[in-house]
């Protein structure tokens, strides 16, 4: 890719001539895409997490997922943060296809730099992948204490990269409590440019969050404030129904909440949101942890009551009240014998399918559903979005089962993070969730592994037995492809 | 008080024209936010319709720099109209260098005709499509008018509507030309692109055929000022 002819005399970055290839107007241009080669994963160093701090940082790896490379399967770059603890977990680009939106276009820029918060120390790195994809390096932290200063904001999670800027989620305030929200990095030199929301009203806590841009819509999801969730899942508030349980519907102009969706108090931890990508449609699909009736696991699905295809187009429904939301999917708790349990589950003696991580393919055709405590991992058909059909299932890991790789033994952790290829034919998982989550539901220790499925036209997963990525001493998360995956990018043209 | 076609004579018809349809066709000042508009609702009246607001905005910032312009062209010692200019031009030319994404925040993609007036307004001045059409405007050369005046001391920034030396209605009438042919040429070829990219290429041209001429332009506006400065 050139840069501009006269790119030298642009000091501030003279941007490319042509917009950068991976930006697609579409979802179909970019489910076109050529395949991946790389793959970006974060790890975490669990006895950092422990205090322990002469242990290693952890890093960013890179991952060869060229199946024509001799290294085919193994990673082959490695970057490691400046401190020990950070506890990396979600991350992002600094730019992507919704660069190419109409209202705020700036196409020149590049999908080029990763921004990987510590979800622990709320420190946020900024990573170049030029000019060798395989081996980034570290070119800025954003230090805990400018994020509190500038935006209130402390353990930052989910990175979208949004037509002006790059948006980031918080779960909460420095001091370990709420409301958690969304704030702003300037997509070129990644200042903190402050919190996003006007009027919150009465939102306070925060995980995940995405949009409908061609709604003007935002939604945000709830897991816990950092006090709740940072020394591992409270028992007592969890019975109590504490944790999150709510959907928030914003309005991305106005930067106020219109609308919360309740779940019900049982429906605790609604977690990763994944919209349509097709803008002209207002749905998506929303995984929920676990119930608190019988430890089943939920996916439900939110809609625009005028959603031109299975909503009612002619509907003129009253703001504040234009979405809708409803289970779809529910995945039953497995009765296990309490000797086999971790003692957090001995009094339930049931293994719950803790729905920890869903992914939507571009086409918004298939939904793939983590069950991080009994190791399923299940492919949906979701052409209907309200009547998914289960088409494909493959057990790896698991509270009980540690159901076996090809090319291992049992394992243990389940799926967790999933990550689905532009052209939808290839997903990878990922097993640990959360270092003091880890340890209460695997309290043997997560050993790290990622693993991909191939994912034909007719709805099956199937194992590659060549790729399986065993991690020593650390865990892997939140995995990001080259150019970009179903997860990273979002398109303002159908 | 010359006849109309004295005061259109050697008007830069070609010059405003070109100016139009290059506003017309790049993708940030309108169209692709009219055909968007349009796929997003799968309608091409759509499309058209979102046009007709996209103009006005930008005429109006055209008529807005111009104004402001003629104004100040007016008011400044005449001696320091070229150099006031100059700096301007080569000012904005210099911030479009070193930020070249630099913009209005807009966030909404459900906008109003008045909502896109705006939109369009703010996405023109801010990409100083005015201060492009005011060199031109005032290097529109008086001498082929009959007046008795002289003009010889005006800077070009002041001819263009409230100079002494270039009577008042005349200098409207030239202003109400040149805007409506820029206009023209605009809506022309912003229609023909959104409508050829709607029915036609599809929104997957954007991907080789939008070039970065952030730094054409930029160069474009301090070499203006340059010859502002030294004419």
């Amino acid at each position: 890719m050139a840069t501009t002819p006269f790119g030298i005399f642009g000091a501030g970055g003279a941007g490319t001539w042509q917009p950068d290839p991976t930006f697609y107007p579409s979802p179909r241009l970019a489910a076109s895409a050529p395949r991946e080669e790389l793959a970006y994963i974060v790890t975490l160093n669990p006895d950092a997490i422990g205090g322990d701090r002469a242990a290693r940082p952890d890093a960013l790896v890179v991952a060869d997922v060229n199946p024509s490379s001799p290294t085919y399967g193994s990673l082959v770059g490695r970057v490691e943060m400046p401190n020990a603890g950070d506890e990396l977990h979600h991350f992002g680009w600094n730019a992507c296809s919704s660069a190419l939106c109409p209202y705020a276009p700036h196409p020149h820029v590049e999908r080029r730099y990763l921004v990987v918060p510590g979800l622990r120390s709320s420190r946020i790195h900024i990573l170049d992948t030029k000019p060798d994809p395989a081996h980034p390096r570290l070119v800025k932290v954003i230090e805990a204490d400018e994020l509190a200063r500038r935006a209130g904001y402390s353990r930052p999670h989910t990175v979208h990269c949004g037509p002006d800027g790059v948006y980031l989620s918080a779960l909460g305030a420095p001091d370990g409590e709420g409301p958690g929200g969304i704030f702003l990095l300037d997509h070129e030199r990644f200042d903190v440019l402050g919190r996003w929301e006007i009027d919150r009203g009465e939102q306070h806590l925060a995980y995940d969050f995405t949009w409908h841009l061609g709604w003007d819509t935002v939604l945000t999801s709830e897991w816990g404030t950092p006090s709740m969730v940072e020394a591992g899942v409270n028992p007592e508030l969890l019975l109590a129904g504490k944790y999150g349980h709510q959907l928030h519907v914003w309005d991305l102009r106005k930067r106020r909440k219109v609308q919360s969706l309740d779940l019900g108090a049982e429906q605790q931890m609604v977690l990763e949101l994944r919209p349509s990508h097709d803008p002209t449609r207002a749905f998506g699909f929303v995984g929920v942890v676990t119930s608190l009736k019988d430890l089943s696991a939920s996916v439900w699905a939110w809609y625009r009551l005028d959603d031109p295809i299975f909503g009612d187009a002619s509907a003129r429904p009253r703001p504040g009240e234009e979405w809708a939301i409803r289970k779809v999917i529910e995945i039953p708790a497995e009765p296990a014998d309490p000797d086999t349990l971790p003692p957090a589950l001995k009094p339930f003696g049931a293994v719950p399918p803790l729905v920890t991580d869903i992914n939507l393919s571009l086409d918004d055709q298939s939904l793939y559903v983590s069950c991080w405590g009994t190791g399923d991992f299940k492919r949906y058909d979701v052409s209907d979005p309200f009547h998914p059909k289960l088409t494909g299932n493959v057990r790896l890991g698991g509270i009980t089962s540690h159901g076996a790789h090809p090319a291992s033994g049992p394992l243990n952790g389940g799926p967790q993070m999933v990550e689905v290829s532009r052209d939808g034919k290839r997903v990878y998982v990922s097993n640990s969730l959360y270092a003091s989550w880890d340890a209460q539901f695997y309290p043997e220790g997560v050993r790290g592994w990622v693993a991909k499925f191939d994912a034909p036209e007719d709805g099956s997963l199937h194992l590659d037995p060549r790729f399986f990525l065993e991690f020593d001493g650390e865990r892997p998360h939140q995995i990001r492809l080259q150019g970009g995956d179903a997860s990273s990018d979002t398109f303002c043209y159908p | 008080m010359p006849d109309l076609a004295a005061i259109l004579a050697d008007g830069p018809w070609v010059t405003l024209g070109l100016l139009g349809a290059w506003h017309g066709v790049n993708p940030g000042m309108g169209w692709l936010f009219a055909v968007a508009l349009g796929l997003q609702r799968r309608s091409r009246r759509v499309v058209v319709s979102a046009l007709v607001p996209i103009a006005v905005g930008h005429e109006l910032s055209l008529v807005a720099t111009t104004a402001i312009g003629a104004v100040l062209g007016a008011a400044i010692d005449p001696r320091y109209v070229h150099p006031v200019a100059a700096a301007v031009l080569v000012a904005f030319g210099v911030i479009k260098f070193v930020r070249p994404r630099l913009h209005p925040r807009w966030t909404s993609f459900r906008v109003s005709h008045i909502d896109l007036v705006w939109w369009s307004f703010l996405m023109a001045s801010a990409h100083g499509a005015g201060l492009m059409v005011l060199p031109v405007l005032a290097g529109w050369s008086p001498t082929s008018l009959d007046l008795a005046a002289p003009h010889d001391h005006a800077g070009p920034v002041a001819l263009v509507l409230g100079d002494a030396s270039l009577p008042t209605t005349v200098a409207i009438v030239r202003g109400v030309a040149a805007v409506s042919l820029h206009t023209l040429a605009m809506v022309l070829a912003m229609t023909t692109v959104a409508v050829l990219v709607y029915e036609r290429l599809g929104v997957q041209v954007l991907r080789r055929a939008w070039v970065n001429v952030d730094q054409l332009w930029a160069i474009a506006l301090v070499a203006t000022g340059m010859v502002t400065f030294f004419t």
